[in-house]
């Protein structure tokens, strides 16, 4: 092709933006985060004083940066596996030859679809109230009620279940992977005596490792950003053991205006998320299966 | 010989029969479970107050649609109805969707079908953006539409639309693209059209399906969208659906309107549940190509 610079010219919507609304927020960002800036004075340099703030004021403030990051990683820790699990159990169900998969599909796909929707955040609420649904329902076997939002666990629970609800995207990525896999390699294993347990351990996980990687990265990054949750459900109570981090970030930012504050925050928040996903990169090669040895 | 093959066959068939059973089963039970909340939340709609805090079962004992003329004419805390709402709604949503649309199938264009100088570099920041956290910019992406005065507007959620910012959308197209052949790029090149017309006249018409993911897509994204709207718009009368919703539930005096919450509520969801009801294989194609290769 002679044309070589129009290409540059198609991507250039994508520079631009790139430069105008990622590197130079993201350079900002680290300015606004060494200074003290409140929107009305001018930001002040005062170097890493936020940063080291973030993690002392827990001493003096329950409501800290701390208690919202310990939350943070708890609701990672069991969101996402939880999800995950979910997600590939139900794609291996559905991958075998069974009529009506798309009513299951349907089924399964639309809260992901819905999940983030501020109704669904709204009828959480009203589920786990003292007087909601699941109480009722629970009422109905003679368990006593439960004060589900108001305790620190139940609390934790229920944004936890409506995150595992939205299991759908990732189930989808499961299947379209399980469909993708060789059915002589089991047939050869069938003949071998295997039996079926054994060959989801030793083929179906292996070969569909590359689609576990890519859900997992995709949702721990998305979990410890998770907001809707949190805002809507439980308002970060009880005593702000639900208050997950970007909740935090953004009342320090929006409701109190400490941007420099805040934002030091969102680069902790950020160097976590990023850290992990380097280090998940970075143990691919061990356990991550590319039938093509990843050139692609 | 014969008889001992043939009982084994039906002992395998009948194994096979239980376990199809069981996997039906399973699944129908999953699936009521998922479903449940979102089938109980439209019987709400229909139900008396008394009825939503005592009935588990979603079926209401009567068909009124007082809840939805009540709640949609006089929401709890907002002094706008929801027609306005809805009109805000639309308004960034559907620019949004159709800048997503132009600028991820020109800029997937860009990266599937041109070589240039550092392409693998843009290619590798574009994927690197897919796994950006948005949390780091969100504080100077505010600050900075307040430097230009675009805060309580709607441009804030436009603009990163317009400029192809969220690297889902250009993957997907991107992926699309590379499975077109470039036969016909190369025949048409031959009769003297140029690259834009190849784009225009050539593959719009084999990415239909992929740029109606994307439209989909951000169509279900834009309209339940909440952080963005929160952040940025300040002004009651120009509130979207998502930020009036919540605002109904914070009616601190008085008895909350269940029946009117939750009618608005199924009604905030309609669009994406028509969206998916007539547009399913899109979504999954959406999802599917925008994983990696199993």
């Amino acid at each position: 092709m002679k044309n070589h610079k129009i290409g540059l010219l198609y991507i250039a919507p994508w520079i631009i933006g790139f430069l105008v609304l990622t590197i130079w927020p993201i350079i900002m960002s680290f300015y606004y985060s060494l200074t003290d800036y409140n929107m009305i004075t001018t930001p002040s340099f005062i170097g890493f004083k936020n940063y080291t703030s973030l993690f002392q004021s827990s001493l003096v403030n329950p409501n800290s940066f701390t208690v919202s990051l310990r939350a943070t990683i708890i609701y990672v820790i069991f969101s996402v596996p939880l999800q995950l699990v979910f997600a590939l159990f139900v794609a291996f169900v559905l991958n075998f030859k069974i009529k009506g998969i798309s009513f299951f599909r349907t089924a399964y796909y639309i809260p992901s679809i819905l999940g983030g929707n501020v109704a669904v955040g709204i009828l959480w609420r009203f589920m786990f109230n003292p007087t909601g649904l699941v109480n009722t329902f629970l009422g109905t076997f003679g368990i006593h009620s439960v004060d589900w939002l108001s305790t620190t666990a139940g609390a934790m629970f229920s944004i936890v279940l409506l995150k595992v609800w939205q299991f759908g995207s990732s189930m989808l990525i499961f299947l379209a992977a399980l469909k993708n896999l060789p059915p002589d390699l089991y047939e050869v294993a069938s003949l071998e005596g295997a039996s079926k347990l054994k060959q989801f351990f030793k083929i179906t996980i292996p070969l569909i490792t590359p689609s576990i990687f890519f859900n997992l990265v995709m949702q721990i990054s998305n979990a410890f950003q998770e907001f809707n949750g949190p805002y809507l459900v439980t308002q970060g109570g009880p005593l702000q053991t639900t208050n997950l981090a970007s909740l935090f970030i953004y009342q320090q930012a929006f409701q109190r205006y400490n941007m420099g504050y805040a934002s030091a925050a969102s680069w902790v928040l950020f160097a976590i998320i990023v850290s992990i996903t380097i280090i998940l990169f970075a143990t691919q090669r061990f356990w991550v299966y590319y039938s093509d040895g990843g050139n692609d | 010989m014969e008889k001992i093959t043939g009982g084994y066959h039906t002992k395998i068939k009948t194994r096979q029969r239980l376990g199809n059973i069981s996997r039906y089963v399973i699944l129908t039970l999953f699936a009521i479970i998922m479903i449940y909340p979102l089938l109980w939340l439209i019987g709400a709609t229909f139900k008396t107050n008394a009825e939503i805090f005592t009935q588990v079962s979603f079926i209401p004992r009567r068909i009124d649609f007082t809840p939805y003329i009540k709640g949609w004419t006089s929401p709890g805390a907002g002094t706008n109805t929801f027609t306005t709402y809805y009109i805000n709604t639309f308004l960034y949503v559907i620019p949004k969707v159709v800048f997503t649309a132009l600028s991820a199938t020109i800029v997937g264009y860009g990266f599937a079908r041109f070589e240039f100088p550092f392409k693998k570099i843009f290619f590798a920041l574009l994927m690197a953006t897919m796994f950006l956290p948005a949390v780091v910019t969100q504080i100077p992406l505010y600050l900075l539409f307040k430097q230009v005065g675009l805060l309580d507007s709607y441009a804030p959620l436009i603009i990163p639309a317009a400029l192809a910012q969220q690297p889902f959308f250009v993957f997907l197209m991107i992926q699309f693209i590379r499975s077109i052949p470039r036969d016909f790029d190369e025949a048409a090149t031959i009769d003297g059209c140029g690259s834009f017309g190849i784009l225009w006249r050539i593959l719009l018409p084999s990415l239909k399906p992929a740029i109606m993911s994307c439209v989909i897509f951000q169509f279900v994204w834009s309209f339940s969208d909440f952080l963005g709207p929160l952040i940025y718009i300040t002004s009651p009368e120009k509130y979207p659906v998502s930020i009036a919703l919540q605002l109904n539930t914070d009616t601190s005096s008085g008895v909350v309107p269940w029946n009117q919450i939750f009618a608005m509520s199924v009604i905030s969801l309609l669009p994406a549940i028509i969206l998916f009801f007539s547009a399913q294989r899109y979504f999954v194609e959406g999802v599917t190509s925008s994983g990696i290769k199993g």
